[in-house]
């Protein structure tokens, strides 16, 4: 984050510690504004008709043009305290074209068609100067028009539409139960979002799509000054391409065990108590003896690991060295791909990208240059056979059409290829997680996410988690301190040998993932059911200073 | 215009305040300017020019606050951000933890803004670039970068007379060159005020000579070993120890600086005698701006003195539950060395590994304050004296104040940037021993 979007935060109030990587270009409005329809679509039309016009005419081979209403809320609590109220908003117009067969792009906050015109002329003009400096033309997958279309995620309760009293008064009824519970403090927040967007291009689609997501989420925190320890447990929520009625559990939300965890919708005031009991446990838990162990992942864990390991390396602009300078490369180079046998997994291993996943955080129903979504595998019994690309990639690696996977943060930053949902497909085979557990000799279960770091190439990964249970001859014994597994992503998921069946399926996702300089945020999902590795590597975390 | 002149943004400011009806207002103004250009496989992949002037207004009724910006300034927009900052204080919470206003304070002038750094065109970018990408293709490398340049100003004021302003220049510059074969790759990052010192052609040169001498890497067993860490990679490492140098966190028992039983560490000797950490807003290498958000004026302070905890952050709602002044949170940071350049400190190295740059850095315990993350981009092997030979990378799980206890040597401090958040830093290349690495890692 920049210093002086660091300022402006702090002149809002909220608690940045719960949101390192908000994109801050809106401005607060207030809970009616946020209702406010916007422009209509007819009007949106004839602004898209307005900007294609200009672009052609000033010579651009292909033009697109994106009008967005970006809307953010943010509610944040500490124990008895609100920290932060925001709204915020950011409306404004992005278009992008080919000339001289390079990318232009601009973007203004102006909704004159005079204006429009303008920046769309602008756009061409940067074309046409960066066509100076590239070294291939940039070629199109083809991509036919859709016409006048629309998509809406199917959310139930608008989370703008509730009452913010509602949320601080779900938060701090929360905080009260971990607080009464014995936590020494709590953090809380609600963030919702909801990207109004309107795309069109010279290919003929006119698409407006109204997308909806929300992260309800706490951290609790008890302190030891006797010894001098403090232990925390996040909140098992996962941020979810959902309304508000992700925070109303319905009968089958719960998902039994050692804690319980959430499918679907999730229980704030139940999960804050079993967290504020965990952290009690925590302090006394006992401190990991390092060595190889069988590792069980839940999929609230087991999706940042996916994330890092399997999504991060196959988007295909990491592999093409577009991401040398900021996120890195990838290991998974086009040799790889194009030998067929390469060996990413163990055979169990399936992974799939899609946009489609109801209550994903990347389901749309067009990405962010007009293509439709859609669902294909990644990895195929263990090998790699796909990427992720867009309309301009999608040639490099023989594809017809683009996959999909373009995104923008707001209409001010210009689409490039980004992270689709990547997920682990469950087992073929009946497998609960009990019986899972009863094989394993020597192991660890692994629940929640935690620290995380991966290197460039994403080879070498270190994982911590939220809790950590020690499993002897089958059964669970006891919580475990100061875990962390390293492992290399090729050797750990050849390591895999059983995943649960599809009745333990479950999402988990990441909120604000950054990529591009400047850096721009995206919201996607990993799903899996409960994973076994065998022989991980793990380290003790524990130092004294 | 985006940058307004200290007397503009006062008047400006000043007729905000005219509309305020609350108990107590505060209103800010951020202005920026910029452009900035990424590159790789040897071209140029995107480009933008940006341009934003944002207003806030903080209206406060008894302890009840609503904060509304705009970016329009008609004086009914003004009057309209005015009221609606007044009608969400109202519909608020009380905030506890309110403090109110500062009164008038006095500032000097801060020496963050160059005139020729505001004046980068699209051309200056573009130029810059063309350089680093010639000294790739001639190094046979690929090279992929980003230049950004920002000028800015941020001022504020309140309903108590206090008024506020700082502008400012920035420039980051950051490359990443790799062979065709894909064996080595280097680095390096910079960050001024002042565009006259960026060199984007040296710079290439040093990240292609990182590339190609990191060609060919063995692997070594991972475990402690003595390490010499460049100001980019200590900077990394450090900056999540400066935003640990708060007091209320400490007192409350929730951080590295806690002190068993309750309190904080201040007074303690935490870390090696050779360590000391302070920051000066007028600092010649390292300027950085004259008050801190909630309106006090910085002056040079130490931090960490020889070793011993000097001073903690406390802001004024804390200070006041802790009886104890105020201490704002630096504008920047300094770390002090010697006189050893990066060579003489190899020099003077029997066995270590030399690191050119840290990655992806992420908290593994903030108790200890334990990191883990890995190098990159030119990891070297010592001995005698002398660089032997590249190795692979490594993950290491380190603590920085451990780190900070096991210093055997400090060079000549240098203006670096953070890798991740791209604040500058002064921070001299450190020689430590006993450095924690635990695993091996193919990343090239």
């Amino acid at each position: 984050m920049k210093r002086k979007e660091f300022l402006h935060l702090s002149a809002m109030s909220i608690g940045a510690m719960m949101l390192p990587k908000f994109s801050l270009l809106g401005n607060p409005i207030t809970a009616e504004e946020a209702l406010y329809e916007g422009l209509d679509v007819s009007t949106k039309k004839a602004l898209a008709d307005v900007a294609l016009q200009a672009a052609t005419s000033k010579g651009a081979t292909y033009a697109d043009i994106r009008i967005g209403r970006y809307l953010n809320q943010f509610v944040t609590t500490r124990e008895k305290k609100v920290q932060g109220i925001a709204n915020t908003e950011s409306l404004g117009v992005g278009i992008r074209v080919i000339a001289n067969g390079s990318w232009g792009f601009a973007a203004t906050n102006s909704f004159t068609k005079e204006d429009i015109a303008r920046t769309a002329e602008k756009a061409v003009a940067v074309a046409k100067a960066n066509s100076k400096i590239i070294t291939e033309p940039v070629q199109l997958a083809p991509q036919k028009g859709y016409g006048e279309v629309t998509w809406k995620t199917p959310v139930e309760q608008n989370a703008f539409t509730v009452p913010v009293k509602d949320k601080v008064d779900l938060l701090l009824q929360a905080n009260g139960i971990a607080m009464q519970g014995g936590a020494s403090f709590v953090n809380s927040a609600i963030l919702a979002v909801n990207e109004q967007k309107y795309f069109a291009s010279t290919d003929g689609s006119y698409i407006d799509q109204d997308i909806h997501r929300i992260f309800p989420t706490f951290t609790v925190t008890k302190i030891d000054r006797a010894s001098n320890k403090f232990q925390s447990r996040k909140s098992l929520s996962a941020p979810s391409g959902m309304g508000y009625e992700y925070l109303t559990p319905l009968a089958d939300t719960r998902v039994a065990g050692i804690v319980t965890r959430y499918k679907g919708r999730y229980d704030l005031l139940e999960d804050i108590k079993n967290a504020t009991a965990d952290v009690e446990q925590k302090l006394k838990a006992k401190s990991v003896e390092p060595g190889k162990y069988d590792l069980v992942l839940d999929p609230s864990h087991l999706w940042l690991t996916i994330h890092e390991s399997v999504a991060h390396p196959t988007e295909l602009d990491r592999v093409l060295g577009y991401e040398a300078n900021y996120a890195g490369t990838s290991f998974l180079t086009l040799d790889k791909w194009k030998a067929g046998n390469f060996k990413f997994g163990s055979d169990l291993v399936n992974i799939v990208g899609d946009k489609l996943q109801p209550g994903s955080l990347g389901a749309v129903g067009y990405d962010d240059e007009g293509v439709k979504c859609k669902e294909w595998d990644i990895i195929k019994n263990g090998v790699l056979v796909n990427y992720q690309a867009i309309r301009d990639q999608a040639h490099i690696i023989g594809l017809k059409e683009s996959q999909g996977c373009c995104y923008a943060q707001t209409w001010a930053d210009v689409q490039f290829q980004r992270m689709p949902n990547v997920s682990l497909r469950p087992g073929t085979s009946p497998l609960s997680v009990d019986d899972m557990i009863k094989n394993v000799e020597k192991g660890i279960y692994i629940v929640g996410d935690g620290s995380f770091s991966i290197d460039q190439q994403r080879y070498n990964f270190q994982f911590g988690g939220q809790t950590f249970y020690e499993i002897k001859n089958g059964k669970i014994v006891g919580m475990l301190n100061d875990v962390a597994y390293q492992a290399n992503t090729q050797e750990f998921w050849n390591s895999c040998t059983a995943i649960a069946d599809a009745s333990d399926y479950r999402l988990g996702g990441a909120f604000n993932d950054g990529k591009g300089q400047p850096s721009q945020s995206n919201a996607v999902s990993h799903g899996s059911s409960t994973t076994r590795f065998n022989g991980v590597n793990v380290i003790n975390t524990a130092r004294k200073i | 215009m985006a940058i307004l002149t200290k007397e503009q943004a006062q008047t400006l400011l000043k007729k905000v305040l005219s509309y305020s009806k609350a108990d107590e207002c505060e209103v800010g103004l951020n202005g920026s300017e910029g452009g900035n250009i990424r590159y790789a496989r040897n071209a140029v992949s995107t480009a933008g020019d940006i341009s934003n002037l944002t207003l806030s207004v903080s209206a406060t009724f008894g302890k009840k606050t609503g904060t509304a910006t705009i970016n329009e300034f008609s004086d009914a927009a003004l009057e309209r951000v005015v009221r609606r900052a007044e009608e969400l204080a109202q519909l608020a919470p009380e905030n506890p933890e309110y403090v109110p206003l500062l009164g008038p304070q006095t500032y000097k002038e801060s020496i963050t803004w160059v005139p020729a750094t505001a004046a980068i065109t699209p051309d200056t970018r573009a130029e810059a670039v063309a350089k680093s990408i010639k000294v790739a293709k001639e190094a046979n490398l690929q090279s992929a970068g980003y230049i950004e340049n920002t000028s800015s100003f941020t001022a504020m004021a309140n309903s108590k007379g206090l008024f506020a302003y700082n502008k400012d220049t920035d420039v980051v510059f950051s490359i990443t060159t790799r062979n065709e074969a894909g064996t080595g790759s280097g680095y390096a990052a910079r960050g001024y005020n002042d565009i006259s010192k960026l060199d984007t052609h040296s710079a290439t040169k040093i990240s292609a000579s990182k590339a190609n001498g990191s060609a060919g890497a063995r692997a070594i067993e991972p475990g402690k070993y003595t390490v010499i860490l460049e100001p980019v990679a200590g900077a990394y490492m450090l900056e999540n120890m400066f935003r640990g140098l708060d007091a209320r966190s400490a007192d409350e028992g929730r951080s590295f600086m806690s002190k068993p039983g309750g309190g904080n560490r201040l007074g303690e000797q935490l870390m090696d005698e050779k360590v000391n950490l302070y920051s000066d807003p007028f600092n010649a290498e390292l300027p950085s701006n004259t008050w801190s958000r909630d309106g006090f004026p910085l002056e040079r302070t130490s931090w960490i003195d020889k070793g011993v905890v000097k001073n903690l952050a406390y802001n004024r709602y804390w200070a006041q539950q802790k009886n104890v002044q105020p201490v704002p949170f630096p504008s920047n940071m300094i770390m002090t060395g010697g006189d050893a350049s990066l060579e003489e400190l190899i020099k003077s190295t029997e066995k270590g590994i030399l690191i050119s740059r840290l990655w992806y850095i992420r908290m593994v315990d903030p108790q200890s304050l334990l990191l883990t993350g890995l190098t990159r981009d030119g990891t070297f092997y010592i001995e005698n004296g002398q660089i032997k030979f590249p190795i692979k990378n490594m993950r290491f799980n380190e603590s920085p104040v451990i780190m900070l206890n096991n210093v055997e040597a400090l060079g000549k401090p240098e203006r670096t940037i953070s890798i991740e958040s791209y604040r500058s830093y002064l921070i001299p290349p450190m020689k430590i021993r006993d450095f924690t690495f635990t695993s091996l890692s193919d990343a090239i």
